[in-house]
């Protein structure tokens, strides 16, 4: 494409197929303590 | 639902259903802007009516290339995506066991910080410490209700925890042996300030804890402002030398300095730069979260400051990641190609249900911000009792039981904020609070920003 960049894959809607093992990170435990940023989060699967 | 913004020369687009970003050129940035101003998808009837809007300014060849595009990324999915979680939500969590504790080992604490939430240490009763019992209950509490979670986390808090490192070293050892016994693998961290930190006690925490965080607000006289021991004085001298200690020990990983800005530094770029300058390079630096009329509380009049700070920071980020000399920064640290599930970034922190608090005593609260409010109680690790109405009120709570998060763009990024600060300031945990909200939209956009930057830069 000339003018438009994609960053990434659509990553999102193939992870509600095979997501929710609950096996990752609290995310308000890792760092902040008072937010839910949850982007920066590892999944244990990838 | 897209969210297009433009920030310095950038001009980006979120399809938030897919969670594709998109860098566009004026013209794509100004035929998606128009889109979702009309509510309009780019179909091909809307073509004509595209070219009546922006034809004043673009030639029709040009807008014609660009609809291609356009149509050609919303044919595969990744702009103008369908959203197809909210049924998901609706039947997500259900009875979700516990893997998350926060072990108030200490309500009691060597410095008065004057923002802080737990009453300087205090936790709205009297000073106390917990018992070595109370945390061996508390694990055996956890790994019980843990189902078939095999990666558990408990977070070493207070107060001040290293007030009574003793007991945390007692409960540790005995988490390890019962994590062999019933297979399950515990993840420690300690959140800490640092004031009785020395090689004994860092030793220990290196061996055994996966993350500590460390509180730090930057530099020293905003430090000291709010930062002070029991005496007044404040507390930057003496730890500053004791946190370098420990994030060199670590490696530079593991570890978060995380900072508290107020209205007293608005300007709070600065001091996330002075943490970089100190040679962190895993940093974390939050607003505060008060009841409304502290005199540092943050108010909406000061948000266009802390979005013009926000901007700042991330030029800095930037360019010193440019020359070499990067550092992260927990909220511009988004993984776009692996970060959570979407089942993840639905449901939030996981308090009340996945995640709980274990005050001194024994008592159980949904997480570290409620504890002390009766209200919120919701049993006691001796007992072995939990609320269940309560614990059914915060696991059905997910980003689309909040009308204002379901029309958010960065709803998958905060997965709904948190629910103590929508409580403490809306009574209502579906009802998030607006000035953080505000907040945490820009440090999403700066992010994207950085990615833009970064892809541009092959950083």
């Amino acid at each position: 494409m000339k003018r438009i960049q994609t960053l990434n894959q659509a990553t999102l809607k193939k992870s509600a197929a095979k997501g929710g093992c609950g096996e990752c990170q609290t995310s308000c435990q890792s760092a902040c303590k008072t937010s839910c940023t949850v982007a920066n989060q590892k999944c244990e699967k990838a | 639902m897209v969210h297009a913004f433009q920030m310095k020369d950038k001009y980006i687009a979120l399809d938030v259903n897919s969670g594709c970003v998109h860098v566009l050129d004026k013209l794509c940035y100004d035929i998606i802007c128009f889109l979702c101003d009309h509510d309009l998808l780019p179909e091909p009837e809307v073509f004509e009516k595209t070219v009546d809007q922006l034809g004043k300014i673009y030639q029709r060849d040009a807008l014609q290339e660009g609809w291609d595009e356009i149509k050609e990324l919303y044919a595969n999915g990744v702009l103008f995506s369908a959203d197809e979680y909210a049924d998901i939500a609706v039947n997500m969590k259900r009875h979700s066991p516990v893997k998350a504790m926060c072990l108030h080992v200490a309500h009691d604490c060597n410095l008065r910080c004057a923002y802080c939430f737990a009453d300087e240490g205090a936790y709205h009763n009297r000073r106390e410490l917990m018992s070595a019992e109370t945390g061996k209950q508390a694990m055996d509490f956890l790994i019980q209700h843990s189902g078939n979670r095999r990666n558990l986390e408990v977070d070493f808090f207070g107060g001040e925890p290293l007030m009574n490192f003793d007991v945390v070293k007692e409960v540790v050892e005995y988490a390890r042996e019962q994590e062999k016994i019933h297979n399950k693998n515990f993840r420690f961290t300690i959140t800490t300030n640092g004031v009785l930190l020395n090689d004994e006690n860092l030793a220990f925490i290196n061996k055994n804890m996966s993350n500590v965080v460390l509180s730090l607000d930057g530099r020293k006289e905003v430090n000291d402002r709010v930062r002070c021991k029991v005496d007044g004085s404040g507390s930057y001298d003496s730890i500053v030398p004791k946190l370098i200690k420990v994030a060199e020990s670590r490696h530079q990983d593991n570890y978060y300095v995380r900072g508290t800005f107020t209205k007293y530094n608005l300007d709070f770029s600065k001091d996330v730069l002075h943490l970089a300058d100190l040679g962190f390079k895993q940093t974390s630096v939050e607003p505060v979260v008060s009841e409304p009329g502290a005199p540092y509380a943050i108010t909406e009049e000061d948000l266009p400051k802390l979005f013009e700070e926000y901007e700042k920071l991330v030029e800095a980020y930037l360019q010193r990641k440019k020359e070499g000399r990067g550092f992260n920064f927990f909220h511009f640290m988004i993984d776009l190609e692996q970060g959570p599930c979407v089942i993840k970034r639905l449901s939030g922190c996981g308090a009340g249900c996945e995640y709980l608090a274990v005050a001194p005593n024994g008592d159980i609260y949904p997480c570290h911000q409620f504890v002390g409010t009766e209200k919120y109680k919701m049993g006691n690790i001796a007992q072995d009792t939990l609320n269940q109405e309560l614990r059914g009120m915060f696991e059905e709570c997910n980003v689309y039981t909040k009308p204002k998060c379901r029309e958010c763009f960065a709803k998958f990024y905060c997965s709904g904020g948190c629910m103590a600060n929508a409580c403490l300031l809306n009574g209502d945990i579906n009802e998030p609070h607006e000035i953080s909200c505000k907040l945490q939209r820009k440090r999403v956009e700066c992010s994207l920003y950085a990615k833009a930057v970064e892809a541009e830069l092959g950083l």
